[in-house]
């Protein structure tokens, strides 16, 4: 009886590890290739081609960011500009948030909600479009304007910086206001509310509750929008001026049009390895785990 | 402060300004973008000049509405191709990888899931460029070597699938998982004690748990695909996609044609989205 007892434990724990071992195999092959044929080779290629040059191995294309003041400052720029706009976002998600999930009344907080996903699903190439034909000098706005006497003329009110920043904005900010309605969801009124009896003013509740809380959504929204707004290529190019250049477009210039594929390589690894430091520097600093971010 | 406590007159009222100024800032663009895709007028632009829906079916050849524009219209096509690829493929590999990081436990497993959700900090332009740099250099080398001239490895279609394939996957892969996460591991013990194998297991009970998601993952996974432009862009080659023509005919002016575009886009996805708005409040209820 014991034996066989024995023996059937042993059967039945060998069969289950074959069984594991087959679905490990039959999930791990398709991912792994994935993985490693699409993201981890083609970076290594990209690091190799930024260390080649016409005679082989060379750190010119390094060189030649340091060297070549429009290089590095457009970098500089556009990191700046994309650490600016993603606070703005955060400024004006938190509040929008707050009331989407707290204060409106919970008949229109459906509708709302809806509202506000319609325009993420619609790209970003069609919102830009709209904002040209909202600002530009022929422009609905200008027609307005001038229509009811406050303009003398129409006035351009696209290709500077502030309107570039103010569509990278807009483009982004769903992504930032999306995460943090879903902490603040899980925010427990009865926590606002005994600090409320309590005698805590707005601004204290604001600084001691709701942002410790929903600070998981503040960070993923944040790493999202910063990351979107560094890489982006559209807005900077339809909505910035002349001297609104954007990394992004330094390295379509090098790779589409000067077809210098190494110098655009050097470019792609340097803005990389950018938006990796600024991304681990935020999350040291505010003691996130990446990987609890993106969850 | 919120709902459930007396509030002033004057916070509430602030308030609701503020949102409603938020709302007309989200909408404005995408509202007179819509408006104008029905003006009589050769250019995106006001003054009106009465209703008409040329932009969507004027023949040409002075208005050509989007129904006759031979050029959008394959754009469009090849979009859909493109889109249809891409959710199918990353759905399919989504899926694995949930099970892979959810039910199964390996080595390197950390690493390996970081690996995976690397892709949505590495900017679309770089993926784009490190996709097409590779597959140019393993191209040419089995050129060199075979002498065969692999077509897939080429600008075009397939690379243009597996460029965004290569990003789509980790979100899919992320939906999938969220929903995997909460479902109750004993119902497939329950089913491997009655004596199904761990496929029977997965493909009966597991499978049918993560449907929701799984549609959910594809659908995400068409919009994100449809509407792709940074990756997208280094990867193609004479046909290109429908953001890829629009982008052109955005910086270089165009006839109401892309608003009607736009309007028809721009409908659908809020249709989409009501759709799955009440499909949600429904599974609530």
């Amino acid at each position: 009886m014991y034996a066989s007892i024995k023996q059937m434990v042993k059967y039945m724990r060998n069969s289950k590890i074959s069984k594991i071992r087959w679905s490990f195999i039959i999930f791990f092959i398709p991912v792994f290739l994935w993985l490693f044929l699409l993201i981890v080779l083609p970076h290594l290629e990209l690091l190799r081609m930024s260390f080649l040059g016409k005679s082989g191995f060379t750190f010119k294309n390094y060189s030649a960011f340091f060297t070549e003041p429009i290089y590095w400052l457009t970098f500089v720029r556009t990191a700046l500009y994309s650490i600016l706009v993603t606070f703005i976002v955060l400024i004006i998600a938190l509040p929008i948030s707050f009331f989407i999930t707290k204060v409106v009344n919970l008949r229109i907080q459906g509708v709302l909600s809806v509202l506000l996903l319609v325009p993420f699903w619609v790209s970003e190439l069609i919102r830009v479009y709209g904002w040209m034909i909202l600002l530009r000098e022929s422009g609905v706005l200008n027609h307005f304007l001038v229509g009811i006497g406050l303009f003398k003329q129409p006035t351009e009110m696209l290709y500077n910086d502030i309107t570039m920043i103010m569509g990278l904005v807009y483009t982004s900010m769903l992504f930032m206001i999306i995460p943090i309605i879903g902490v603040m969801e899980s925010l427990d009124d009865a926590l606002i509310e005994a600090a409320y009896d309590l005698g805590a003013k707005k601004m204290a509740i604001w600084r001691e509750i709701i942002i410790p809380y929903s600070m998981p959504g503040i960070m993923s929204g944040s790493i999202i929008v910063f990351m979107l707004v560094l890489g982006s290529y559209l807005t900077p190019k339809l909505m910035g001026g002349k001297n609104s250049l954007w990394f992004t477009e330094q390295i379509y210039n090098q790779i589409i049009t000067y077809f210098n594929w190494n110098q655009g390589a050097a470019f792609g690894f340097l803005l990389l390895a950018l938006s990796s430091v600024i991304i681990w520097v935020a999350l040291k600093l505010t003691k996130q785990d990446f990987r609890k971010v993106v969850k | 402060m919120i709902r459930t406590l007396p509030n002033s007159k004057s916070y509430l009222s602030g308030y609701k300004l503020f949102a409603l100024f938020y709302f007309i800032f989200l909408f404005a663009p995408l509202v007179i973008t819509m408006i104008l895709a029905f003006n009589n007028s050769m250019f995106p632009s006001l003054p009106w000049k009465g209703f008409t829906l040329d932009w969507f079916f004027g023949p040409g050849p002075e208005k050509t509405g989007l129904f006759y524009d031979k050029m959008n219209l394959r754009a469009i096509a090849t979009s859909i191709k493109v889109a249809i690829s891409v959710s199918i493929l990353s759905t399919i590999i989504g899926t694995m990888a949930a099970f892979l990081f959810e039910q199964e436990d390996f080595k390197f497993k950390g690493a390996l899931y970081f690996l995976m959700i690397a892709p949505l900090v590495i900017p679309g332009v770089i993926l784009g460029i490190s996709i097409l740099l590779f597959s140019t250099t393993v191209g040419l080398f089995i050129e060199n070597v075979l002498g065969i001239d692999v077509k897939i490895l080429r600008p075009g279609f397939w690379l243009i699938v597996l460029g965004q394939f290569s990003f789509i996957t980790t979100i899919v892969t992320m939906a999938i998982s969220a929903r995997l996460r909460k479902f109750d591991r004993t119902l497939e013990e329950a089913a491997a004690d009655l004596g199904a194998n761990r496929f029977t297991v997965i493909w009966l009970i597991t499978l049918q748990y993560l449907k929701p998601s799984i549609i959910g993952g594809a659908a995400i996974a068409f919009l994100m695909s449809f509407e792709n432009f940074n990756t997208t862009t280094f990867l193609i080659s004479s046909q290109p996609t429908l953001p890829i023509i629009l982008y052109q005919q955005v910086r270089d002016g165009s006839t109401p044609v892309i608003n009607a575009i736009s309007f028809i886009l721009i409908v659908t996805v809020s249709i989409v989205a009501v759709g799955n708005f009440y499909f949600k409040s429904k599974e609530k209820d």
